[in-house]
C-alpha cells in the first residue's frame, strides 16, 4: 500500500464491514461492500450512506464574503438570501474553464460555507486564498470535519430518528438545497444520487459513533461504486471526467449554473459571454446504449456531424443497460455509434438525467 | 472468499477448469477473478460446436469495471454454454465454482493441457500475493 495514501477516520469502519478498498485521489476508499449493484438499488429503494470525508469543507469569513463569492463563482451567490440556503456552481479560471464544481452554503453575511471535491482540495484552497486577498476574506480548510452522506427514500426519516427534539425540528423542515445546525452536526438536505436526504458534515472525533447509529436504524453502507452508477442515472457531472480546466461550464452541460447577469464580473466571465455569443462548438449529450456491452471512458463516438468521446460510461443497475455522457459536436442528432473495442455499436443520443425518482425518465 | 476445490486446475488468468467423469471438460473463472471484477453484468458465451484452442480468449466476461477475456484451458469443442448466464451474470459473482460454469468442451488432449496448469495450492499461492 502507498504509505502517501490518505484515510477518513471511517477506514476501519469499512474494513470491518467486509469493504473492498480502492485508491481514489490519494483516498484509500471502500467501492463496495459485497455488491455495488446491490448498494445503488438500496439507495433508490431505501437508504444508503457514503463516507465522503475526503471531500473538502471551506470556511469563508470576513465582512466582504458575499461580496468575493460574486467575483469567483460563476453562479450567482445573490439567490442566497435565507440562511442555510444553498447553491451549486463552476468555479472557473481566466479561460472560462472550471476549475472545480462545488456548493456553497449562505449562514449569515460574515460566514459561506464551501463544500469542494476531494481531488481537487489543493489546488482549491490554493485558488481561492490566492483570490480572497483583495477581498480581506480569510480562508479557512475544515480538515477536522468528517462527512456522511445519507440517501435513498428513507434517508431523512431515518437520519431524523437520531437527533434531539429541537434540531429534528429544524431538520425535518429543511427545504432540497438548504442546511441547518444542531447537536453538533451541520446538515444539508443536499446529495449526489438523484435521490433525497443529507449530507452531515461531523466533527472527526464523532463520525464513527453517527455511522454506527445510522447502521442501527436500518442505513446500509454503499461506496464509490454505487456512487458513481447513482450519479450518473441522475445526470450529475463527475469532476476531472466530464469537465476540467480546459472546458467551460457550456460545453459541460452546466449552463444552467452560470448566471450571466449585468454588471457581475467574475473570473472567465469575459470567455463565457463570447462563448455564449458564438454558440458553443461542442455539447455534452446522454447516450443509451440496448445491446450487451458497457460504454466506457475515452470510447470514440462517431456522429453525423463529426467525432465525439466518452466522458462517463457505466451500466446503469436502474435500466439494466449501459448509460454514458458524451462531448459530441452541437447539434448532434438523435443517434449516434461508439467504438466498443473495435466495434461500431448503434447508440441513441438523449436528453438527462436518464432516472428520476427510482425509474426511468421519459424517452429514455 | 470460498475455498478453493480441490479437484479443480488452474491457469494463471484465473480460469478453472474440472474434468467430469465423462472425460468433458468444465471452464470458469475463479472465485478470486470475480471478486477483482465486481459485479458481473455481461457474458458473451461462445456458440456450441465452436472449436477453442488453449491459451486464446474464448469468452468474455463484463463487469461495472472492465471487459475481461475468458481463455480456454484446452483445445477442443465447445459442448455446452451456460445460457443462464444471459440473464444472471451474476450468478458467477455468487457461485464461481459451481453454477457461475461458463461453458464445457470435449478436450483433444485434456491430460497434455491439464499438465500445464496450477494445481490449488500453487493457484491459492499465486493469488496470496494479489490480495492486500
Amino acid at each position: 500500500m502507498n504509505v502517501m495514501t490518505q484515510h477518513t477516520i471511517l477506514n476501519a469502519t469499512h474494513r470491518a464491514l467486509g469493504a473492498k478498498m480502492v485508491d481514489f485521489g490519494g483516498w484509500d476508499m471502500p467501492l463496495n461492500y459485497g455488491s455495488q449493484i446491490e448498494e445503488h438499488h438500496l439507495v433508490r429503494r431505501d437508504a444508503g450512506m457514503f463516507d465522503v470525508s475526503h471531500m473538502t469543507v471551506v470556511d469563508l469569513t470576513g465582512p466582504r464574503v458575499r461580496e468575493f463569492l460574486r467575483h469567483l463563482v460563476a453562479n450567482n451567490v445573490d439567490k442566497l438570501k435565507v440562511s442555510g440556503k444553498a447553491l451549486y456552481t463552476c468555479m472557473l479560471n481566466e479561460r472560462g474553464g472550471v476549475i472545480d464544481d462545488l456548493i456553497v452554503y449562505f449562514m449569515n453575511e460574515d460566514f459561506f460555507r464551501l463544500v469542494v471535491n476531494a481531488a481537487t482540495r489543493e489546488k482549491d484552497v490554493v485558488w481561492i486564498t490566492k483570490q480572497a486577498g483583495k477581498f480581506e476574506v480569510a480562508v479557512k480548510e475544515r480538515p477536522e470535519l468528517s462527512m456522511i452522506a445519507v440517501q435513498g427514500p428513507n434517508a431523512r426519516e431515518k437520519t431524523l430518528g437520531l437527533l434531539t427534539p429541537a434540531t429534528r425540528a429544524k431538520a425535518e423542515k429543511l427545504g432540497k438545497f438548504s442546511a441547518t445546525e444542531g447537536d453538533g452536526l451541520f446538515i444539508a438536505r443536499t446529495g449526489y444520487t438523484g435521490e433525497d436526504g443529507f449530507e452531515i458534515v461531523v466533527p472527526e472525533s464523532q463520525a464513527v459513533e453517527l455511522w454506527n447509529k445510522l447502521l442501527a436504524a436500518g442505513v446500509k453502507p454503499a461506496g464509490l461504486g454505487a456512487r458513481d452508477t447513482l450519479r450518473l442515472e441522475a445526470g450529475m457531472n463527475l469532476y476531472g471526467q466530464d469537465m476540467d480546466e480546459d472546458i467551460t461550464p457550456f460545453e459541460a452541460g452546466l449552463a444552467w449554473t452560470v448566471s450571466l447577469d449585468a454588471g457581475r464580473d467574475f473570473i472567465g466571465r469575459a470567455v463565457l459571454d463570447q462563448q455564449k455569443a458564438d454558440g458553443a462548438k461542442r455539447a455534452m449529450v446522454g447516450l443509451v446504449f440496448d445491446d450487451k456491452g458497457v460504454l466506457r471512458h475515452g470510447q470514440r463516438v462517431v456522429t453525423a456531424l463529426g467525432d465525439g468521446e466518452i466522458l462517463s460510461g457505466s451500466f446503469s443497475p436502474t435500466l439494466g443497460k449501459s448509460i454514458a455522457f458524451a462531448r459530441v459536436p452541437t447539434g448532434t442528432a438523435a443517434k449516434a455509434e461508439v467504438d466498443i473495442r473495435g466495434k461500431l455499436v448503434p447508440v441513441r443520443v438523449v436528453k438527462y438525467p436518464f432516472v428520476r425518482d427510482g425509474k426511468p425518465c421519459e424517452g429514455v | 472468499m470460498n475455498e478453493i476445490p480441490g479437484d479443480l486446475k488452474f491457469l494463471k488468468t484465473h480460469e478453472w477448469a474440472r474434468v467430469e467423469d465423462s472425460g468433458r471438460v468444465t471452464v470458469g473463472i475463479s472465485d478470486h477473478a470475480q471478486a477483482q471484477l465486481g459485479d458481473l453484468v455481461y457474458v458473451e458465451l461462445p456458440e456450441v460446436g465452436d472449436r477453442v484452442e488453449a491459451g486464446t480468449a474464448s469468452a468474455v466476461v463484463e463487469s461495472v469495471k472492465a471487459a475481461s477475456d475468458v481463455y480456454s484451458p484446452v483445445s477442443g469443442e465447445v459442448v455446452a454454454v451456460n445460457s443462464a448466464l444471459a440473464d444472471k451474470p451474476e450468478t458467477i459473482n455468487e457461485d464461481a465454482y459451481g453454477e457461475g460454469w461458463v461453458f464445457v468442451v470435449k478436450p483433444d488432449d485434456a491430460a497434455a493441457d491439464l499438465e500445464e496448469m496450477l494445481d490449488p495450492d500453487a493457484y491459492a499461492e499465486l493469488i496470496e500475493n494479489d490480495t492486500h
